[in-house]
């Protein structure tokens, strides 16, 4: 499919510029281009649900990380970093990199997936349920007790954030 | 946000109309979770959104008045409780989270049992604690800008 | 299986940016690039060329539809990456209230 590998190095191209770019509300702008690249990968890869997910929780992000960088002064004086850690950093990522991609070889080709759970959810997914999107009710009917792991999730953030970010009783 | 009244008067007008209208994308949204892609935590996101949107627009004080910080943590433990209470509702059947609510036929709106009030507490949870993630973060600027102004 | 290539090049750019630079914000914007190019990666498994989104509709018997059980796990996975970087940016702050500045050597050499 050659729109997906084109739309893929786009993202490797904004990723690039939002990495080595100075300015870090250009750097948070850059990352949201990957989003909404992402986002398009989504749709063509037929996963409706994902993408409209990840449109809006890309926008909230956006706006977060642009609150955190909006009036910070750049820093002037440029540390060099030691040339053995940048050299070290760069021969990890390619043990990494030719691991992995040896390693691609034992997965199923591309377009033939093994779908053993997958054909039994949509099978009977109808039947046992009676809801027509079966993403939906894979994780509140059948795999419910994941969902609600994932809310105790972002319970337990929203408290992190609230009491990191408190004025009341914090010692001055 | 470092003036209380927020942005100009084009943009306060235009507001007025676009939240209800993103509201109401959202409730959509949550509501036909069973049958179109969406489902709870995409609505609860855009309601979210909608509440931010108009926190921009006015400034602090105006969203504030109508939903201050304890009615927000009070919806969302609501979301949480009743989420679990969904859960435990199905032990009476047999095991956790079992469907016990009569099921309808295939393409109605009131189909399939335990799906659509899932769907609701997951988006009260889901929107009240993304909002007060934000305020939070947007209260905080305070003694940052007077900071700055008494230098 | 291109794609697969591609998709672990973006997984090996965000785990670059983690380790070299020196700006929090910087490693957040890595953390960032390495959960998409995850998500992504999944997703990839799960497509069946010719199939249709895994949704029915009325009237319209199909057989062909894309696996929906990578779906359902990952549509978890992109929230909870919305709590965690919501909580690293809150922590940021703080340490830049504290410490006026977001380079972590500089951190390191103020302690306290």
């Amino acid at each position: 499919m050659i729109e997906l590998n084109v739309i893929l190095i786009l993202m490797i191209i904004a990723s690039v510029v939002a990495m080595e770019i100075e300015d870090l509300l250009s750097s948070v702008i850059a990352l949201g281009a990957v989003g909404m690249g992402l986002t398009l990968e989504f749709l063509l890869l037929r996963a409706p649900d994902l993408a409209i997910t990840q449109l809006v929780v890309e926008i909230l992000s956006l706006i977060i990380l642009i609150r955190a960088t909006v009036d910070v002064d750049i820093e002037h004086k440029k540390i060099k970093t030691h040339p053995a850690y940048l050299l070290f950093a760069v021969l990890f990522v390619a043990v990494f990199l030719w691991f992995s991609i040896a390693a691609l070889r034992e997965l199923p080709v591309f377009g033939k997936p093994v779908m053993k759970m997958g054909a039994q959810y949509l099978a009977e997914g109808v039947k046992k349920t009676s809801a027509t999107n079966i993403v939906a009710a894979i994780i509140l009917d059948f795999r419910g007790y994941d969902t609600l792991g994932e809310a105790t999730i972002l319970f337990t953030a929203v408290i992190g954030v609230l009491s990191v970010l408190r004025k009341i009783g914090r010692k001055k | 946000m470092s003036e209380a009244k927020g942005m100009s008067l084009i943009v306060k007008r235009i507001t007025k109309i676009t939240v209800s209208l993103i509201f109401l994308f959202g409730v959509y949204i949550v509501l036909h979770g069973h049958l179109t892609p969406g489902g709870g935590f995409a609505g609860g996101v855009i309601i979210a959104l909608s509440f931010i949107h108009l926190v921009l627009a006015f400034g602090k004080e105006a969203a504030l008045e109508k939903l201050n910080e304890t009615r927000i943590s009070i919806i969302e433990s609501l979301g949480g409780l009743m989420f679990l209470g969904i859960g435990l509702l199905g032990l009476l059947g047999g095991y956790f989270f079992l469907n016990v609510i009569p099921k309808g036929r295939p393409f109605d709106l009131f189909s399939s049992g335990i799906i659509v009030l899932c769907n609701l507490a997951i988006f009260l949870k889901v929107g009240a604690g993304l909002f007060s993630i934000f305020i939070a973060l947007s209260i905080m600027r305070m003694p940052l800008d007077s900071e700055k102004e008494k230098k | 299986m291109l794609s697969y290539v591609l998709c672990l090049v973006l997984f090996a750019i965000g785990i670059y940016c983690l380790l070299v630079k020196k700006n929090l914000i910087k490693k957040i914007v890595g953390l960032g690039i390495m959960e998409y190019a995850i998500n992504l990666f999944f997703i990839l498994l799960g497509y069946r060329s010719g199939g249709e989104a895994p949704i029915l509709s009325k009237g319209a018997v199909g057989n062909n539809f894309v696996d929906p059980l990578p779906q359902a796990l990952i549509l978890t996975s992109i929230v909870i990456g919305l709590g965690v970087t919501a909580l690293m940016v809150a922590i940021a702050v703080r340490l830049y209230e504290k410490y006026r500045t977001f380079d972590i050597n500089e951190i390191r050499r103020l302690k306290g």
